[in-house]
């Protein structure tokens, strides 16, 4: 008997090609897994609408799952509730910094325009005497970061609510 | 068609989305800075994506096997009906980044009335797009500032711009009995509350930017039905190359 806790935690098997340290259930990618008669339904939602690791992921879940027993899940992609890096897990944002990307501010929602970039602590040694380089990164969900103490540029997972 | 109104506007929706998108990715590898190549690029990925959940939304409503794909790559010039502005040449930088915070300006607000709209759908596709938005207008609104509180050569090449784009700009508020019909159902936001907003939003970072409104009155359109300038058969030659000399072909 396949039960809904059992998928999920397959699921963390899974992981973004984007940032392999984190599974699409640490990154709040999968919203949930649910049994309609004899089929399962995998919930997912995008991170950014044009992410192009979205398609990957599908797969990815798709391989594991028949990998399990499970070949004919039906994956539905919903828009809202719209993904907000507060689903990040917290064990999620710990595998983040270890491998280098400054995980999420929690950034109050402060206004758009003539507002100040947010301070960032370096990954790599801690220093907050950082500067953004660019809003915009490798990725859709990252910004790009320097430290001005150890020199190291990384990588922020910009805060997205 | 069951929804014409909805689906027509969809197509004015997403299709300013996807030719602003493609624009900016004509930046790629061509970019003044290396992190300004990344940033217009990635804005450009957002736009796209936002416009294939607008367009994957049309293609329900159309049926008959419709899809995104179709949607966005086998139309005919005239079956567009993104606004001009957004098909208007990249220029220089100050040039693509004028366009886009008048977009910007206009597309936040939009998106966020339209998180109340009675189409759930619609409502998802605003709120999933908002958030990103919000990044596009701080970048684009940063740069104008940039550039018209900057040296003398960025001032008048921003200037330049906005003199060039401004009678544009009000295509963006276009209404037919399309946008008429959806407003009055209270499936599109009331258009004055977005333009007030959007004013004020310009104002403000023109006014920092020490860069001039045009005065002169004179507004250009015809994207919104189908009528373009010579600009978009050649974004679409491009765009659409792939699907035209190999039809039905699969990355």
């Amino acid at each position: 008997m396949v039960t809904r806790e059992a998928i999920l935690g397959w699921l963390e098997e899974v992981s973004d090609p984007e940032i392999p340290v984190l599974s699409v259930v640490d990154l709040g990618v999968v919203r949930d897994a649910l049994q309609v008669g004899e089929q399962w339904i995998i919930v997912i939602t995008p991170t950014y609408s044009g992410c192009p690791a979205m398609k990957v992921m599908e797969q990815s879940i798709r391989e594991k799952l028949t990998e399990k027993g499970l070949p004919s899940v039906e994956i539905q992609t919903i828009l809202s509730p719209a993904w907000t890096t507060d689903w990040l897990s917290e064990n999620g944002k710990i595998k983040l910094r270890e491998y280098g990307i400054a995980p999420p501010e929690n950034e109050v929602d402060k206004s758009v325009l003539f507002s100040e970039p947010t301070v960032v602590p370096c990954p790599q040694c801690g220093s907050r005497n950082t500067g953004m380089v660019s809003q915009f990164g490798s990725t859709a969900c990252k910004a790009s970061y320097q430290c001005n103490d150890c020199k190291e540029p990384y990588d922020y997972f910009k805060c997205l609510k | 068609m069951k929804n014409e109104a909805l689906y027509n506007y969809l197509l004015r929706l997403g299709d300013d989305s996807l030719i602003l998108g493609q624009r900016l990715a004509e930046w790629c590898g061509h970019g003044p800075i290396l992190e300004e190549d990344i940033a217009m690029t990635n804005i450009s990925l957002d736009l796209i994506g936002q416009a294939m959940n607008i367009f994957d939304y049309a293609a329900e409503i159309e049926g008959n096997g419709s899809d995104h794909d179709k949607i966005a790559m086998l139309r005919y010039e005239h079956q567009y009906v993104n606004t001009l502005l957004v098909e208007q040449p990249n220029k220089d930088f100050a040039f693509t980044m004028v366009r886009q915070f008048i977009f910007d300006a206009f597309r936040k607000p939009l998106y966020e009335l339209m998180q109340n709209s009675k189409d759930k759908q619609l409502s998802a596709i605003a709120e999933k797009s908002l958030k990103e938005t919000k990044y596009h207008l701080k970048h684009s609104s940063e740069w104008v500032i940039r550039m018209g509180d900057g040296t003398e050569e960025s001032h008048n090449r921003a200037q330049k711009a906005v003199d060039d784009l401004w009678r544009y700009a009000d295509e963006l508020f276009f209404q037919d009995d399309v946008e008429k019909s959806l407003i009055e159902n209270g499936i599109l936001p009331k258009y004055d509350e977005v333009k007030q907003a959007w004013q004020q939003t310009v104002e403000a970072v023109m006014n920092e930017a020490t860069l001039q409104i045009p005065t002169n009155g004179w507004t250009f359109g015809g994207g919104r039905i189908g009528r373009h300038s010579e600009h978009m058969g050649f974004i679409l030659a491009e765009l659409q190359y792939m699907q035209r000399a190999y039809p039905n072909m699969q990355w």
